[in-house]
């Protein structure tokens, strides 16, 4: 079952600017799926417009097959969202703000309290249930909406930049509960900045640019595109001159930094060999940027040269 | 746990005027203390001192004469209020953007809100109405018309109110309706006198004012007096209650200064 399926959405504001152009996507039941794009693409756009919060000019949006025109009761039922924007009652108190939002959802508060505090002392936020929530810090604030939009267990959890200003910490924390949200069978949407965080959450993955999909598929098969790696060696002594490093492909950094480009299926082992060769001991490698990142510009200067 | 349809809209509309009642309650220094301080310094002013001089008004002692005025200006202002502020806030602190991504059909939204807002105007109305109690003897002549009077009227207001909250974009345009539409209705709506007193032309002007039907209806119910047939008073605020409420739903269902 599609636990979302959006048919040529498109939106056009009043002044005239066109977010989405005829956006079609499905997420599948159970996936963890990333929404990514630069600023402006139309990422909170789509979401606006699947959470009810901005109005359609065309297409359908369908939640667990229930359309949101026709039965918007039910389809609204099925969603949790995590906005962008920090956006409770500052002045009430953190486990009020989840039981008020399970009673939304038709929760009574019998079942909503063991609810609430269950999520809470999930979160970190048990200490602070009877704090007024503008009191909280900001990664509080962010694990706050995150124990909203799952306070009535929703099916479909979707989350705008949910990391953003979060300390590393914190974010890492995130990442593992939210891993264990999907496991347990909630449907996760995410967008972010993060590009590291996609690569290391999600399965599949849509690019969105100038309101249309430019990519669509998962999360492999787009890494696998990648023709060329780069990576950083730390070297256990530094790079002698008169080391001739011939065929193969670097730059010095520093004195006991190199930065490394091999091509795709080509084996690390004939680098390792090459270097051993010439006395060079390398003491610890990393990828010089993030694979997805790379991946994305690609794709989004693509786009931007064949508009 | 599976629920109906109607259970979970029961449950959905008792959480929003519980939060409604929280937040009048919450912060009541802002909200219970103030009418109830003005309405006093109107008994001992305008009842006590001055009242003392002019007598008696349609058979009653002037103070007797005001309190079903003062009583229902204070419910009908903080029924107003109390909605206005609240539903603007929601949208200045975007927290309206709970209720609309949730299931709550619009016509709960609006219920909620009108409910919370009809409560803090009662509420307040009770208040007012035992303080006048320190002032003068309070005879109620018919208690359905009283009750169900004071109801109607603060239902109606907290509508208008919604209505303000949802157009307005800064906290100026709530106070703008308050100020200067509700407060000259509601001063030149008989609280403080019986329109026979006014000359022709300005007795048939103040026919068109809706809060002369309510403060006369209210006062009929306790005083057994009135400058209008009561009946046309009903008739007449329950036609703005229906048009009113159509309206909001209106704004609600086209997503009137809340969706993009």
């Amino acid at each position: 079952m599609k636990a979302l399926s959006i048919n040529n959405l498109s939106k056009t504001y009043r002044n005239g600017l066109q977010a989405l152009k005829q956006v079609s996507l499905d997420v599948k039941q159970g996936d963890f799926f990333a929404l990514l794009g630069p600023n402006g693409a139309g990422k909170s756009t789509t979401i606006g417009v699947i959470t009810s919060l901005i109005t359609k000019t065309s297409g359908t949006v369908k939640v667990f097959d229930t359309d949101l025109d026709d039965d918007p009761e039910t389809a609204k039922g099925y969603i949790g969202l995590v906005p962008q924007e920090f956006n409770f009652n500052g002045f009430e108190q953190v486990k009020h703000i989840l039981i008020t939002q399970a009673g939304y959802y038709g929760m009574p508060a019998a079942e909503a309290e063991p609810r609430a505090d269950e999520l809470l002392k999930q979160l970190g936020l048990w200490e602070k249930r009877h704090t007024p929530s503008r009191s909280l810090s900001g990664g509080m604030k962010r694990r706050l909406m995150i124990a909203r939009a799952l306070v009535h267990n929703p099916k479909l959890l979707i989350l705008d930049e949910p990391t953003a200003g979060v300390d590393i910490e914190l974010r890492r924390s995130m990442w593992v509960f939210l891993r264990q949200i999907n496991a347990a069978g909630t449907t996760i949407i995410l967008t972010t900045h993060y590009l590291e965080e996609a690569e290391s959450l999600c399965r599949n993955i849509a690019i969105i640019d100038k309101g249309e999909i430019i990519e669509n598929t998962d999360m492999k098969s787009l890494l696998n595109r990648l023709d060329k790696e780069a990576f950083v060696l730390d070297l256990k002594y530094p790079l002698m001159d008169n080391v001739n490093l011939d065929g193969l492909a670097y730059e010095r950094i520093d004195d006991t930094t190199i930065e490394i480009e091999i091509s795709r299926g080509e084996s690390l082992n004939s680098v390792f060999e090459l270097l051993s060769n010439h006395g060079v001991e390398i003491v610890s490698m990393k990828n010089k940027v993030n694979r997805l990142e790379e991946l994305f510009l690609n794709l989004v200067e693509t786009s931007e040269q064949s508009a | 746990m599976n629920r109906s349809r109607q259970q979970r809209h029961w449950v959905a509309f008792s959480t929003l005027v519980t939060r409604e009642v929280r937040r009048f309650f919450r912060i009541w220094p802002q909200t219970i203390l103030p009418p109830a301080i003005t309405m006093t310094l109107y008994f001992i002013i305008f009842g006590n001192l001055i009242g003392s001089r002019i007598g008696e008004m349609g058979g009653f002692s002037y103070m007797e004469y005001i309190v079903p005025g003062i009583i229902m200006m204070s419910v009908i202002n903080n029924a107003y209020s109390n909605v206005a502020s609240s539903f603007f806030s929601a949208k200045f602190q975007n927290h309206i953007e709970e209720l609309i991504v949730s299931p709550i059909p619009n016509y709960l939204i609006l219920a909620g809100y009108v409910a919370g807002g009809t409560a803090r105007g009662l509420c307040v109305g009770v208040i007012v109405t035992l303080v006048s109690l320190f002032f003068t003897h309070l005879p109620i002549e018919h208690i359905f018309i009283t009750i169900s009077m004071v109801i109607l009227s603060a239902v109606l207001f907290a509508i208008g109110g919604f209505i303000n909250a949802v157009y307005a974009r800064s906290f100026d345009e709530i106070a703008i309706i308050p100020t200067f539409i509700l407060t000259p209705l509601t001063y030149l709506g008989g609280v403080f006198y019986s329109i026979s007193l006014l000359p022709d032309f300005w007795q048939n002007v103040s026919m068109l004012n809706p809060i002369l039907y309510m403060v006369n209806a209210f006062r009929f119910g306790m005083l057994g007096v009135s400058d209008i047939p009561v009946v046309f008073a009903f008739g007449i605020i329950l036609l703005f209650i229906a048009a009113l409420t159509a309206y909001a739903l209106y704004l609600l269902n086209k997503g009137t200064g809340l969706r993009n």
